[in-house]
Order: structure tokens, then sequence, then C-alpha cells
């Protein structure tokens, strides 16, 4: 602080309050509505403080009423998300982590070229080439299946780089001491290189599974079959068949069910995940 | 490249293998098959191709829907980073002023960064849906004519809406990132000099965070390019009338609902060059940044 002034800090107290209040105001409607019931959501305006609903409408849509209307229920959904997300996460790290391995730690003829073909990768996300991309899932059969909804998604250089990045701070003398000890490259990937790189494989983990959750395109593609819907595709079927007897209170349900998780793992490891935001840099 | 290594021949091979062959079977096969098709025409039913140069690329771009559909994503992106910009660093300044609760604010300010765009997207519709949605109520009972289903101005604000919202988290965290960066002394000898709050802000403050703006410029256009067809998809779909239509959902929409498999796929290289421009653009940028610090 260069100065004191009471009424300029006043002043940034207020903004932000006004700002987290914007912030959470989606949010926070969103989880006011899931107390309502159907009734109250569909005839504005809805009050903004907490409805008498609340445990009826969480049990009845957990308990079959997300089933009746797109016909997979509400734990299926969750579940289907949380595989996909922790598929990609941990699938990417491990990917990453063995490419960047051999990259910086070995020697050998072509080496160069892997490294531009991973690092091109960057300038093709999936949007840009989505009908091929899907033609390929046709082909190898795997529409609706979880190998679908996440391989295509796990080869990409951000995490390769970031690997790549922190390999080359590790000072060559303890290679050269695992040598000398007569440690492989496997034990050294294991013993040195696996601990040494556990604060950017946390940082990485909570971008990755952010990621893996909130996809849309691609789950949206390549499934078929309402049961491999991840809960984001899920509730965009609920909204879609929107007419007068469409439950608004199980769809507000599946809304605030879907934002939860990720937001927890966010919150949850906050300070990892502000690390890999900065140091990923997408 | 390290300067001791390990000897063995196979093995970085073997190491790479996993990420090399994901690489070729869903990065570069479909994209020279991209390229490929992009110079094809193809009939709907997929029974007979042939090779017809640029064509496709002339049609496109002397499409009037397809530049309309440009301008869209253009406006779009600009207003979506801009706003979503102003308002994280409004809030990044704000919170480099606090000293209490300085935590507490990050913490109830990151939140959107975990929901799915298409998700933002259906929460602003709840809340702006003419049929049920509060605000809309509030907004038609105090005499504004409000209907996004039908005034595309309206379906464009609440998709930019949505879209800056989703992005303010990454934005503020940045933006708090460079505001720590910039040395505090340059900032007393300005305060000593008799600078006050607002004048050192756009003297020194504001042109120190060049780079990050420019960096959160690149990020957020890219974010507003490609990441955003869930709210595009889940809100609008497009329309009314196109007014939503951005390229990322034009290419989805004609490959998949409108089977133009030749026009789809020339877009899809249009777009290639686009993220390979902006991608460039960002890492020469980035180099600057690095370079800079």
């Amino acid at each position: 602080m260069i100065e004191n002034r009471p009424i300029s800090t006043l002043v940034s107290h207020l903004v932000l309050v006004i700002g987290i209040l914007v912030v959470a105001l989606p949010i926070y409607y969103t989880f006011i509505a899931s107390t309502h019931t159907s009734i109250e959501i569909v005839r504005p305006p809805m009050s903004l403080l907490p409805g008498s609903a609340l445990v009826e409408n969480y049990g009845e849509a957990i308990g079959g009423g997300v089933e009746r209307v797109v016909g997979v229920s509400l734990e299926r959904l969750l579940f289907n998300s949380t595989v996909v997300a922790l598929a990609i996460a941990i699938g990417k790290i491990a990917i990453s982590f063995l490419s960047a391995f051999a990259i910086v730690f070995f020697r050998f003829p072509l080496k160069m070229l892997f490294f531009w073909m991973i690092f091109v990768t960057l300038m093709l996300p999936v949007e840009v080439r989505i009908l091929p991309t899907y033609k390929v899932i046709v082909d190898l059969g795997m529409i609706d299946t979880y190998a679908g909804l996440t391989l295509p998604l796990m080869a990409s250089a951000t995490a390769t780089f970031l690997f790549r990045q922190f390999f080359l701070t590790i000072p060559g003398e303890l290679v050269e001491a695992a040598r000398i000890d007569n440690a492989g490259p496997f034990r050294f990937m294991r013993d040195i290189l696996l601990p040494l790189s556990a604060t950017n494989i946390a940082a990485l983990f909570v971008i990755l599974f952010i990621y893996g959750w909130t996809q849309y395109l691609w789950p949206l593609l390549v499934t078929n079959d309402a049961k491999m819907n991840t809960i984001v595709i899920g509730l965009k079927r609920m909204v879609d068949f929107a007419d007068a007897s469409t439950p608004w209170n199980y769809v507000m349900v599946t809304a605030i069910l879907a934002i939860i998780p990720p937001i927890v793992v966010v919150v949850l490891m906050q300070r990892w995940f502000v690390k890999g935001l900065v140091e990923t840099e997408k | 490249m390290q300067s001791v290594v390990f000897p063995n021949k196979v093995l970085p091979y073997l190491l790479l293998t996993p990420q090399i062959v994901l690489t070729v079977v869903f990065f570069f096969w479909p994209a020279s098959q991209a390229l490929y098709q992009s110079v094809l025409r193809e009939d709907p039913f997929g029974l007979r191709s042939g090779f017809v140069g640029l064509a496709n690329f002339r049609a496109i771009l002397s499409n009037p829907d397809y530049l309309h559909s440009l301008k869209v994503t253009v406006v779009f992106s600009l207003a979506t980073a801009l706003l979503s910009m102003a308002v994280a660093l409004l809030l990044a300044t704000s919170a480099e002023r606090v000293v209490r609760g300085r935590n507490i604010y990050r913490t109830l300010l990151i939140w959107p960064y975990a929901v799915a765009p298409a998700i933002a997207g259906m929460l602003w519709l709840f809340m702006f849906n003419p049929a049920m949605g509060t605000f809309a109520y509030i907004l038609r009972r105090n005499g504004f004519h409000w209907d996004p289903l039908l005034n595309g101005n309206q379906a464009m604000t609440m998709v930019i809406i949505a879209a800056a919202w989703k992005q303010i988290s990454y934005n503020f965290l940045f933006f708090v990132a460079g505001l720590q960066a910039i040395p505090k002394s340059l900032i007393e000898a300005a305060a000593i000099d008799g600078a006050r709050g607002a004048k050192r802000f756009w003297t020194i403050v504001f042109p120190l965070l060049a780079p990050t703006t420019f960096f959160l410029l690149v990020v957020n256009t890219v974010y507003a390019f490609f990441d955003t067809f869930g709210i595009i998809h889940a809100v609008t779909g497009g329309g009314p009338a196109k007014a939503t239509e951005t390229l990322v959902y034009k290419v989805y929409n004609d490959g998949f609902v409108n089977l133009d498999l030749g026009g789809s796929a020339a877009q899809s290289v249009i777009l290639m060059i686009i993220v390979i421009a902006l991608t460039a653009f960002q890492f020469r940028f980035v180099e600057k940044r690095v370079h800079y610090s």
C-alpha cells in the first residue's frame, strides 16, 4: 500500500463485493430455482429467496425424475462426467510425462521431428477438424464408448511443454548421480522425476479435470446413446425438450449438480489451480 | 535438452509412442482429410466426389452467409474479450488495493472458470428467458421490449455476457499476477512526485501491464472463437435468423446438419489458418513477454 486513503479502500471493497455478486448471480439464481417447485419456476417473478422444495426436488431428480425425462439417470450422468474428466486428466498427464521424459533425457534420431509433431497440435483444436475426427471415431467403432469420448482429447502439446520446461531445469548432476548408482531410466523416472514433478502434476490435474468436465462439442458428437452422455450434454438435452411439461425443477437440480464438482475441485485445489493456469497459459 | 542423457536407443521411441499415435490418428489424419475434402465436392449421400480445386473456397468466401458469420464472430469475440477484460481489470486493481480479505475475494471470483461454457449460457438463459426468466420479466414490466428469441441484437448481447462472465476468473487471475509483477518502487516514486491514484494507473500501471493485456487479448479471442461453441449451441442455436452464428457453429451446422462436406471442410481449413495465425502471434508475443520480465 502506497498511501492510506480509507475512502479509496472502501470503494475497492465495494467494487469487489459488487463484482462477486455479479459473478455469483447466475449460480445463485439457479440454486434458488432448484429449491422451488416447477410451477413457481415457470411463473415469473420467481422469489429470489430459497423455496420449500429443496429436499423434494433433489430427492426426486436423483430418484428417477431425470431418468424419465432424458432416459438416463442423474447418477449415470455424473458418473460419465467423472470418468471422462479423470480419464482425460490422468491420461494426458501420463502420456505427456512419458513423451517429455523421452525428449529431454534421451538423444535419438528424429527427435526434433517428433517434437514438432507434438508442437503443431497446438494449432489444431478439435473445433477445426470436427467432421474428419468424427469420421475416424466412427471408423474405429468408438461411438458411444469412453475411449471415443476421451482418447481424441488426450493428445495435446500444452502438458508436454510444461513437463519439458520443468525437466530442463533439473540439474544434470542428478542424472549423472543416478547413472553412477546404476539406476536405469525407469528407476530415475520413478524415484527422482516423479516426486520432483508432484506440484506440476497437481497443477495440471486441476486444469485438465476442468477441461474434461466442461467438454461440450465432442461428447455431443460421439454419444448417440443417452446412457453415454456427460452431464453437460444431458442437461442440454433436457432443455432441448422444453415444452409445457418440462420439469424445470429437475433441470435446475441437474444444472447445480453439473457445476458443483468442478467448482469444488477448483476451490479446494486453488493453490495448484492458479499455478497451473499461469504456467500452462493454455 | 539435458547435457547428461541416458544411453538407451529404443526406449525413447517407446516412451513417445502413445502421444505420437494419438496425435497421428486424431490430429494429423483428420486435418489432412479436411485439407483433402476441401478441394472435393461430394454429393450429400457420399456416393460420388470430384476434384474441384479451390471452388469450395471461392464459394465460401463469396457467400454472404459466410461473410455475415465472419462479421458476427469478430463482433462477438471483440465484445466478449473487451467486456471480460475490462471487468477483470477493475476487479484486479481493486483486489490489489485491499489488504484484508484478499484471499476470500479471490476464492469467490474464480468459480466461473469451472463452469462449462454451455452451462454458463444456460444459467443466463434461465434468468433472461422471455418465457420464464425472472429478470426478463422485470425488464418487460419496466417497458423494455426484451425478447432474445426474436431480436438478434438482444440474443447477441446475451451470449456475449454469458461468454464474458465465464472468462472473468481467468482474466482476473492473470491481471492480479501482472499487477504484482510491477515494481512497487515505480509506483512509490510516482506517488512522491504527487501523482494520484487515477493518474498513476494510466501513466504507470496500465502501460506496464501491456504485455499481460496483449496476451489476454489473444487468449480471449481464441476462447471466443473456439470455446464458445457450447454457449451458442445451447442458448441461441445460431439464431435468431443467424444473428449469433459464429464460424465454428457454422462449420458444425454445415457439416452435421446440412451435410455440405466440401464446404464444411473448406471452412475448417480457413479456421485452421486463423488458429495458426493467432498461435503464431501469441508465441511471438509470449517470447517478448519473457524477455520483458
